[in-house]
């Protein structure tokens, strides 16, 4: 299968706390990726170098074969291509729900308003939220505003979507919303990489499951072996803590 | 004190009450007004991420260096003083003959722009980490960044800030008067030097002032409560039991 993303010998420290240890690691075109691990096992940190919100300190991220942790590559264009999704939202304050989903695709993009509202309106329907579109962010519910985050990223058209813990911050009446978002996409043949605490969806949707643990990657494989199977300890250990 | 006096002053010498007035407002508007821009542009430039090494840095470094240099000296020194430096100053040092007029408003701005600097450095720092990455995360560079989510949310933020920055250069604009600007101040100084009425003079003074910082006050307000948008939003498409406009909240408030 044809790899998005290859990640080789990745590393980051803050400081001397070495967060991500050699990490290597692959998305290919059309899977459905979960991260799982314990808390502060470095997931976040790996999402977050994946797109650049933090400099690794070492190693290599193969982007259409090319690495785009050489100097003198444009970040800005590589980000368009990853569509992320914050655990906090991070939805644009000062604009309401069309314009978040169209700032970008405007700006970024340079493409015309019109057909970025047009683009905008087609992913705020896929997340359901094409009802809201003049609304404010502070007037949305949690799970409302994460879907639209959904969309703003779906509309800058990425290759990739990265999730972010996408439910870890919502009341649990809502995060069967932005699950069921979530499912309808990965079906859809989207390619996704998503850091999840949510162990059922994962052995649902994803087509391989990551576990981190300490800032490297313990064990991967299809949910039935890591969920069932799992070979490591340190695997079957953090599942009997969490499945309990 | 005598409300005769008060009244034949007024009926003497409105002009110049009404060109001192018209005087204050002037160069307090603009001057807050390029002040303001002033601080936004240093308040901008101290985000730049600084470049790792190279000459890029070094220069980049020696900005910031100037900037905050510059906002520590005006904060830290009297307004009165510095128009005194600056007027006689420009003359004596550089030759150049400034205008009272044009003194005037580099003064003010330079001034509201040292105190802007610092609202502005304050309303960024209030804005959420996660707008910026956000906003990075689907590909804006440091510019857009800051042009499409961050400042716009700094400029509602230091909102109240910067109203009160204007009504303090409106009374501040006094002292400029020992330059020779021909503000309110200076003119009930010229006022009462005529008619020895000093109390009655600077009372009607008194009463301008305020009457204009209040006003900007009041307008303010309304700005704020304008730029917070409509408390409510409307559904599109949804059921007409749903439709909430902005008309129908403000019904119900009346209520
Ligand atoms: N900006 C930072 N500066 C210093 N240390 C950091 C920073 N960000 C993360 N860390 C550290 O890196 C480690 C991994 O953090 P990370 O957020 O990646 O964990 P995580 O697996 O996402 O955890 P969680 O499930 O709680 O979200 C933690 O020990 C954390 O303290
Ligand atoms: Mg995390």
């Amino acid at each position: 299968m044809e790899k998005v993303i290859e990640i080789q010998h990745l590393s980051k420290s803050f400081g001397t706390n070495e967060v991500l240890k050699d990490i290597d690691f692959s998305v290919s075109k059309g899977e459905v990726v979960c991260v799982i691990g314990s808390s502060g096992s470095g997931k976040s940190t790996l999402l977050r170098c994946v797109n650049l919100l933090e400099k690794p300190s070492g190693g290599k991220i193969i982007y259409n074969g090319k690495n785009i942790l050489d100097a003198h590559h444009n970040i800005h264009s590589y980000r368009t291509k990853l569509g992320m999704v914050f655990q906090q939202f991070n939805l644009f304050n000062n604009h309401n729900v069309l314009n978040n989903c169209v700032v970008g695709q405007i700006k970024v993009l340079k493409r015309k308003r019109q057909d970025a509202e047009k683009t905008a309106k087609k992913f705020l329907h896929v997340v359901g939220m094409d009802q809201y579109v003049n609304a404010k962010p502070e007037q949305l519910s949690g799970g409302q505003k994460q879907r639209v985050a959904i969309a703003r990223a779906l509309s800058m058209e990425p290759e990739v979507m990265l999730f972010d813990e996408p439910t870890s911050a919502l009341d649990p009446e809502m995060v069967g919303e932005v699950l069921k978002v979530m499912k309808d996409l990965a079906k859809s043949g989207l390619t996704m990489l998503i850091v999840t605490h949510e162990m059922e969806f994962a052995k649902e949707v994803a087509d391989r499951v990551v576990f981190m643990d300490k800032g490297v990657i313990v064990e991967e494989g299809p949910p039935e072996q890591i969920f069932n199977h799992p070979k490591k300890e340190r695997t079957q250990e953090f599942l009997k803590r969490t499945l309990r | 004190m005598s409300l005769e006096w008060v009244i034949t002053i007024l009926t003497n010498n409105w002009p110049m009450f009404l060109r001192g007035a018209g005087m204050t407002l002037l160069i307090s508007i603009i001057g807050t007004l390029i002040g303001a821009a002033i601080g936004l542009i240093i308040g901008i430039v101290n985000t730049i991420p600084m470049p790792e090494r190279g000459v890029k840095r070094l220069f980049q470094k020696t900005i910031n260096f100037l900037l905050s240099a510059y906002v520590e000296f005006f904060r830290g020194t009297p307004m009165i003083v510095q128009a005194m430096v600056i007027f006689y100053g420009s003359a004596m040092a550089f030759g150049i003959d400034m205008d009272v007029f044009t003194a005037a408003i580099f003064i003010v701005s330079i001034n509201t722009g040292a105190y802007m600097a610092e609202i502005v450095r304050g309303g960024i720092i209030s804005v959420d980490k996660g707008q910026f990455e956000a906003a990075q995360a689907i590909g804006m560079n440091h510019f857009q960044t800051m042009m499409n989510v961050v400042m716009p949310q700094v400029v509602r933020n230091i909102l109240p800030a910067t109203g009160n920055q204007f009504v303090i250069n409106i009374k501040d604009t006094a002292v400029l008067n020992v330059i020779g600007v021909t503000e309110l101040f200076f003119q009930t100084k010229s006022v009462s030097g005529n008619n020895f009425r000093y109390f009655e003079s600077f009372f009607i003074a008194c009463v301008l002032y305020f009457v204009m910082t209040f006003t900007i006050t009041l307008l303010l307000r309304k700005l704020e409560r304008k730029m917070a948008g409509p408390s409510n939003y409307s559904m599109i498409g949804g059921l007409p039991m749903q439709v909430v406009t902005p008309e129908d909240t403000e019904h119900k408030i009346k209520e």
